[in-house]
């Protein structure tokens, strides 16, 4: 190449040394992380709060997590629109007002919502946590919906969703969340443009009064901060948040059973997905911490065999991934890859039969001890930061855990065997055990995937 | 932000050492930066750095392929490298007792990585699979990163596509690996960056023992990539298979953000009085009170501030409904640009920008992955880690009137502008 020097040695040269190939440092002694002071507890209102004190830079997360199941037919609709117009104004702050009050402490509220929860989420220079906190309880009580705020919002969502339609992974998601669970609310995850239209100010309004509810939502807050003094300053900020009965629960979701793949046509795609699930346990089951070690041996990380055979073996893949769903008290295990689509049906192909292996052909020693510090390291490096810790904290907390989790996980890792892997990889990854879906190009994939077997052409139903 | 406790060193082989201790946390980060980006590519071998990148995982002298991956995770660590127009960086985060195996790690392939064709064909196909997915398979694929600088720019290193075509990535070949090796790879052209649980002493011993023997090579001369600034209104067009809504993407050139740094940053403020949050201008007239757009952004570089040398670029990005003609948009973006000199930001207006960047840089700086990677980028760009702690105070000593000079530099008759049009409209 014109732009590199004139000479250089040839590959081979650079590729070795006289000394030789030199041993790998082995590990020095690791320092367990500091006790961090936490409170645990449920405000009169019936909101439960977790505060932490994490006091490496002078910022403040907080995170509040509100069930926001409904069966109504526009509920999903009404539910985004209300997401997308909860901070547009109060009867004490408009848009503009909202939004500057929080820039001018550094912060930001997010909000978003799926079919089993509305999530608020905000962040703060520490010394503005008093500023932080009054918005969120100006919003969560007096949150005005204007009318002409609704209109545009939901203009902007019907824009918004007609690009996320187009987007592959959306479209694989919607087509696996309708073959594996029907019509159960949790598969409308995105609504649809022409009930967007019909959403209301009043529905919007009506629906934040039935269920934008503190009893049975949890706060999480991490950061530079007093946790017993917080508790106190949320009793009284938000004491004027309640409202009758309980947030809404996610109806549970029916047990997964193996079946065919969905073959789910789209005309002219360069790349398919595949998208695969099978019923497992949550970490409130004792055999989760064996469940997660056997899943990063498959596929929850680099060094897996999903990924070395198909990324790195064989090149099918940019990246191959196993990784868990936990939908209220119930998880799942989802393995996902984007392949070109004329190496689509042997990607399927090889992942099936790393299923079968890993029950048949049961990790190592060295592939657990290798999943297990992995667990346990990339625990400590992920809660390292203010957004890792209640990222964590936010998850654990709709299952009704806490920052003792956290702490004990390590411990509960550390006491997984080799037995215990191979028992969780028959138990929870025989390839019979999975269903799933397969989107892409028919003319190209058809043939191949037919001839593989196993696997149904058509649209969800 | 308090001033970080940094040692700074050169070893004799050229490498450049910069230390960062803090204990707050039982985990290192590690990084390396290596001072050549996708500008660097040349002609015929467009995606060639990125490609680089993928080639220095698969293994060297004492690590079969797949054995960095395996040690790193074993280890409990992440790890990861990624291409930008000016450098490339490795880096990883482990529990600390794992320091000197990533040290040792990053070592082994500066010294001899394992360049095989087997390797180089393989991730050939795996970096076609990242384009798919991020490129070709998706709407707004490359939006606006890869598909702007050909409008803005004139000549090859800037205006090229850094991902690649695949005709220039299946040519690629073994000889093209170790050239490029060979040149910019050298601890000269390198630093390596420790942050987080260790002592300075101890740090200081290991890298002496693990990279202190890496042969010196010559540092290879860096060459200018600037160019005129467009004399005119450059106009692209782009057709999107995926896309259903029009884009419009707005590039300007910015000032230099090494040697005039503190106008670099008169334009990040003006990034946020124009698009940062419901308050910013843009958003409130573009997207609310018009409304033209769905969805906009104003901001610095292809990826964000803070990673490239002369010439950047500053862009505005819009999603829009096919009713709204560009121009309107334009017509509007103008029109507040004007505005800004008649009506400059107030203390207040500025305050809104520089309290959520001074947070902004809290929340980086608090993450390990990035704390690390910030002090090796600043090194290796401003031969200064230490910027990094002032840049808040900097950003809040901007004034209303850089803010205004740097709105009247976005002039309409040097920009360009990139339409992107859905290949299936009505669809």
């Amino acid at each position: 190449m014109s732009v590199t020097s004139s000479t250089h040695r040839t590959a081979e040269e650079i590729g070795r040394t006289a000394r030789g190939p030199r041993p790998v440092p082995e590990l020095g002694e690791q320092r367990a992380a500091a006790d961090l002071s936490h409170v645990d507890t449920v405000l009169a209102n019936g909101l439960r709060v977790l505060a932490v004190r994490k006091a490496t830079v002078p910022l403040v997360e907080v995170r509040l997590w509100i069930p926001f199941a409904g069966d109504d037919e526009l509920h999903p609709a009404t539910a985004e629109v209300l997401a997308e117009t909860l901070l547009t104004g109060t009867a004490k702050r408009d848009r503009v007002a909202i939004d500057t009050e929080l820039a001018l402490i550094g912060g930001e509220i997010g909000v978003g919502v799926d079919p089993e929860r509305l999530s608020i989420s905000g962040n703060a220079l520490a010394s503005g946590l008093p500023t932080l906190l009054d918005v969120f309880a100006d919003t969560l009580t007096g949150a005005s919906y204007v009318d002409t705020e609704v209109a545009r919002e939901s203009e902007r969502l019907v824009e918004r969703l007609a690009v996320a339609r187009t987007q592959p992974r959306t479209i694989a998601r919607e087509a696996l969340q309708k073959h594996r669970y029907g019509s159960h609310p949790a598969t409308r995850e995105v609504p649809h443009a022409e009930d967007i239209v019909k959403v209301t100010p009043e529905g919007v309004r009506a629906l934040h009064t039935a269920s934008v509810l503190p009893r049975g939502a949890t706060m999480v807050i991490v950061g530079d901060i007093d946790p017993d003094k917080v508790i106190g300053d949320l009793e009284r900020v938000l004491g004027g948040w309640a409202g009758d009965g309980s947030a809404k629960v996610l109806a549970p979701l029916p047990e997964l059973a193996g079946g065919d793949v969905l073959f789910v046509p789209r005309p002219g795609a360069v790349q398919s997905q595949i998208r695969l699930s099978a019923q497992t346990v949550p970490r409130t089951d004792p055999r989760y911490a064996a469940l997660q070690v056997t899943n990063f041996v498959f596929g929850g990380y680099f060094s897996s065999r999903l990924v070395e055979n198909i990324r790195e073996d064989k090149g099918y893949t940019y990246g191959a991934h196993s990784g868990f769903e936990f939908t209220g008290s119930s998880a799942v295990v989802n393995v996902d890859a984007d392949t070109a689509s004329d190496v689509t049906a042997a990607a399927l192909l090889e992942t099936r039969y790393e299923f079968g292996r890993l029950g048949l052909v049961p990790p190592t020693e060295s592939e657990v001890e290798s999943a297990r510090q992995y667990a346990i390291g990339s625990l400590v490096t992920s809660t390292a930061s203010q957004t890792g810790l209640a990222g964590q904290l936010t998850a654990l907390a709709s299952t009704g855990l806490g920052f003792d989790w956290v702490a004990a996980h390590p411990e509960r890792l550390a006491a997984v065997t080799v037995d215990d892997v191979a028992q969780a990889a028959l138990d929870f990854f025989a390839p019979g055990r999975f269903t799933g879906v397969v989107v892409g190009d028919a003319e190209l994939l058809g043939p191949k995937l037919t001839a593989l077997g196993g696997v149904t052409v058509g649209e969800p139903s | 932000m308090a001033a970080p406790d940094l040692t700074r060193y050169t070893l004799d082989n050229g490498l450049r050492v910069v230390l960062a201790p803090d204990p707050t946390a039982p985990v290192v980060g590690v990084s390396v930066h290596y001072d050549v980006g996708f500008r660097s590519e040349p002609e015929g071998r467009t995606g060639f750095a990125h490609l680089f990148e993928h080639l220095m995982f698969q293994g060297s002298e004492s690590l079969e392929k797949l054995a960095h991956f395996r040690y790193v995770q074993s280890s409990g660590g992440t790890f990861n490298g990624s291409t930008h127009p000016d450098y490339t960086d490795y880096f990883e985060v482990l529990p600390a007792a794992a320091l000197e195996r990533a040290l040792f790690l990053e070592a082994d392939r500066m010294r001899a990585p394992k360049l095989t064709a087997e390797n180089l064909a393989n991730q050939i196909d795996v970096v076609k699979e990242e384009i798919r997915l991020n490129v070709l398979n998706r709407p707004y694929g490359g939006f606006p990163w890869i598909l702007l600088p050909p409008v803005l720019y004139k000549t090859f290193p800037n205006a090229h596509n850094g991902y690649g075509d695949f005709t220039d990535l299946e040519q690629a070949s073994l000889e093209d690996c170790a050239a490029f090796f060979d040149t910019y790879y050298a601890p000269a052209n390198a630093v390596v960056t420790v942050a987080g649980d260790f002592t300075v002493d101890r740090a200081r011993e290991l890298i002496e023992r693990h990279f202190g023997d890496v042969p010196a090579r010559p540092k290879p001369p860096r060459p200018s990539f600037a160019e005129p600034l467009p004399a005119g209104e450059l106009r692209g067009e782009h057709l999107d298979p995926h896309a259903p809504l029009p884009a419009l993407a707005v590039g300007y050139r910015m000032p230099d953000p090494i040697n005039d740094l503190d106008g670099y940053l008169a334009n990040l403020v003006l990034g946020g009085v124009l698009g940062d949050g419901d308050g910013a201008r843009l958003q409130q007239r573009l997207v609310h009170r018009e409304p033209l757009v769905t969805d906009l952004g104003a901001g610095a570089g292809l990826f964000g501030p803070f990673e490239a040398r002369d010439p950047d670029v500053f862009t505005i990005t819009a999603i829009h409904t096919p009713e709204v003609e560009p121009d309107r948009i334009l017509g509007a973006l103008d029109e507040e640009l004007e505005k800004l000199a008649a009506a400059p930001p107030d203390e207040q207006e500025l305050a809104r920008v520089t309290a959520r960047w001074a947070a902004g840089l809290h929340s980086e700086h608090d993450r390990l992955v990035s704390r690390t990677l910030a002090f090796g980028s600043f090194e290796l760009l401003y031969d200064d880690p230490a910027l990094v702690a002032t840049l808040a105070d900097r950003i809040a000593a901007v004034t209303s009137d850089d803010v205004v000079a740097a709105a009247k530099a976005l002039r309409p008759d040097s920009r360009a502008v990139l339409v992107v049009k859905p290949e299936q409209e009505g669809k």
